[in-house]
């Protein structure tokens, strides 16, 4: 079987319009089912199921608790490099955005995960643009070498690679990969992405698969809210985790929520500031936070600090597993060269201490490590 | 409280256990509230993640908050996929907690949690080998479970449900059967929802019942512990005592036996 067939079988403007004629009742059959369907994540993604977004809520909280219990994990970005050789119409490490480009080094990355050690963190996500000569695989691999014996939990968010590369990472300590689809809109993602290896569509939409063959630990999906119609991005989002659900079964899953953030660009010497249309409102965010548990009470979901500080304490015990704190997005952000060019602007700057007060204050109980080594015989 | 009330203690591997409730350390809202609802649960052994200590450090919280003479530690080998995995979790684990009594737990598949029949034999098997004391958390199986105690495990877990659902003793008819055959100590987890549930699997006959969501996501998690305790106790007692049979009801007309006294 082609790893299309999933894909194949939904037609984006079918479901879109599936989506929004959605009657009350089908999403009271929704929320009233016990083992829900896709067909009922849509029914509670749908512009009807806003009605009902108290219930949701607090079934969601219920559901979560019952298999997160009250705690919330903790993980910290690690920006390595903002080299890139991609357009993205929506990044400030984008090709065409004239910035000074940085790559650390291996003291430069001891440096950083030194500063991310003392913040309290254990579990870690690298970042890079995509930059094959430059940041490729022989330069994650040294860099995952380098961090391995520091951090309980090392997660990567770079360009989609082959299955191989994926082994051979996983080989040094990789546990889980972080790849967003941006939009599962064929022509809308061909229009964001013009330029660069990424504006193959296929090859990112295949990626899950070859993790899921590589037998990658964890693996974290997601669409770009903000690029297209969030709705249907986010169904095929949950379309996509069901089939991998199935397919790759001793694999697990998390989904992001990254909504579009304002970005620097730097044109003809001034820094400009590029704001995208609010395509999704606070309203919509906890709408879709709720659907995702409502349908897979197992997914995890972890939201970053691209949220304000008052939407993170609100949603915290509605669904959320994982959080970041004190986020740099920018390469050398936390002790190397903390003024450089962020990859976007984060809302929440609180630091990680003053998070974990928050979580407290809620009754939760941050959580730093629940990972080890040792579990994968590393 | 109870004290003095006059249940057989559990002996377990020659370990004498006054407390038949085994319970967990996830899910807790705050360390501090974990350890006052173990110690109003009169647990005395309670199973601990390797994943979420931090083994190097001897000021880890989670662990700080378990030191106490009455509370055993029972490593867990959540997270590993396969017997190779588990061997290797278990022998960290024994290093960093300095027990060899290991609750041997392998789901390769994260969403449900479900044991790996399979790959736990087989573990099981080399642990015992290696000296551990091995209680393994399993499916329940009848079959699966004489198969481990021919190997050595000291105690078996059965499953009463999915674990973290609440949802009780779903698997109720084989947990009778493995009652009714084991050798060794069976401990019923996972999935035991309320106080009534760990109550009605200790009037079967469980050696024992192992609670953790239940307790740990409640609003009052020392309450919620008590009365685990309670119930846990009172089932005890009743299975002791020999709780009475439903009877069979006499019926007033015997239309297949009555002609015998028609003679």
């Amino acid at each position: 079987m082609s790893p299309h067939t999933w894909f194949d079988a939904h037609d984006w403007d079918t479901v879109q319009r599936a989506i929004y004629a959605t009657t009350p009742r089908q999403v009271e059959r929704a929320l009233g089912s016990t083992r829900r369907t896709l067909a009922d994540f849509q029914a509670l993604i749908s512009p009807a199921a806003q009605a009902y977004l108290e219930p949701m809520a607090q079934l969601s909280h219920q559901l979560t608790q019952k298999r997160f219990g009250k705690t919330i994990q903790l993980y910290a970005p690690l920006y390595l490099s903002n080299e890139c050789q991609n357009i993205c119409t929506y990044c400030a490490f984008s090709l065409d955005n004239r910035i000074s480009r940085r790559t650390l080094t291996d003291e430069e990355i001891l440096r950083e995960a030194t500063a991310v050690k003392e913040l309290g963190y254990d579990h870690i996500l690298l970042v890079t643009g995509e930059a094959n000569q430059t940041v490729g695989v022989p330069y994650l691999k040294n860099a995952i070498r380098l961090l391995q014996p520091h951090f309980a939990h090392i997660s990567l968010e770079v360009q989609p690679l082959d299955q191989p590369e994926y082994e051979e990472l996983m080989a040094e300590g990789l546990n889980t990969v972080l790849v967003y689809q941006e939009t599962y809109h064929r022509e809308t993602y061909k229009n964001h992405h013009p330029k660069g290896k990424k504006s193959n569509f296929s090859y990112r939409l295949d990626t899950p698969d070859r993790l899921g063959k590589a037998g990658i630990h964890k693996m974290g999906l997601g669409a770009l809210l903000g690029l297209e119609d969030w709705r249907t991005d986010s169904f095929f989002t949950a379309a996509h985790l069901h089939y991998l659900e199935r397919r790759y079964w001793e694999t697990r899953y998390s989904i992001s929520f990254p909504r579009l953030r304002p970005i620097d660009l730097l044109q003809n010497d001034t820094i400009t500031s590029k704001s995208f249309e609010r395509c999704m409102t606070d309203r919509d965010l906890v709408q879709l936070i709720c659907a995702y548990r409502l349908f897979n009470e197992e997914v995890e979901l972890s939201l970053s600090t691209r949220e304000t500080p008052r939407f993170r304490d609100h949603v915290l015990k509605l669904g959320i597993t994982s959080m970041s704190a004190g986020s740099k997005t920018n390469p050398g952000g936390y002790a190397v060269a903390p003024q450089s060019l962020e990859q976007f602007a984060i809302s929440d700057e609180r630091s990680p201490a003053q998070m974990v007060d928050v979580i407290r204050s809620q009754g939760y109980e941050p959580v730093w490590k629940d990972w080890d080594k040792t579990l994968t015989g590393a | 409280m109870s004290t003095n009330i006059p249940t057989q203690p559990l002996v377990i591997s020659g370990k004498i256990f006054a407390s038949r409730l085994f319970t967990g350390t996830g899910k807790f809202g705050a360390a501090q509230l974990m350890e006052d609802a173990l110690l109003a649960s009169g647990t005395e052994l309670v199973t601990v993640a390797l994943k979420r200590i931090d083994a190097l450090n001897r000021q880890d919280n989670l662990l700080a908050h378990l030191a106490h003479p009455r509370l055993n530690l029972l490593p867990n080998t959540s997270g590993v996929r396969t017997a190779k995995e588990a061997v290797f979790a278990a022998q960290m684990a024994r290093e960093a907690l300095e027990t060899n009594w290991l609750k041997l737990e392998i789901h390769p598949d994260p969403k449900y949690l479900l044991p790996d029949p399979i790959e736990t034999l087989k573990a099981a098997d080399e642990l015992v080998k290696l000296g551990f004391i091995v209680l393994p958390y399993v499916h329940a199986d009848p079959v699966l479970c004489k198969r481990l105690e021919e190997v050595g495990v000291a105690a078996v877990m059965p499953l009463g449900a999915p674990i973290g659902t609440n949802k009780g003793l779903r698997t109720i008819d084989f947990l009778e059967i493995i009652i009714e055959q084991s050798r060794i100590p069976v401990v019923v987890d996972a999935g035991l929802g309320a106080p009534s549930h760990a109550a009605a699997a200790m009037e079967m006959g469980a050696d024992a019942v192992l609670v953790n969501t239940a307790i740990a996501v409640s609003d009052d998690p020392v309450r919620m512990a008590m009365a685990f305790k309670l119930a846990v106790e009172a089932g005890r007692l009743a299975y002791e005592a020999r709780l009475a049979r439903p009877s069979v009801m006499a019926h007033a007309s015997s239309p297949f036996t009555a002609f015998l006294d028609e003679l």
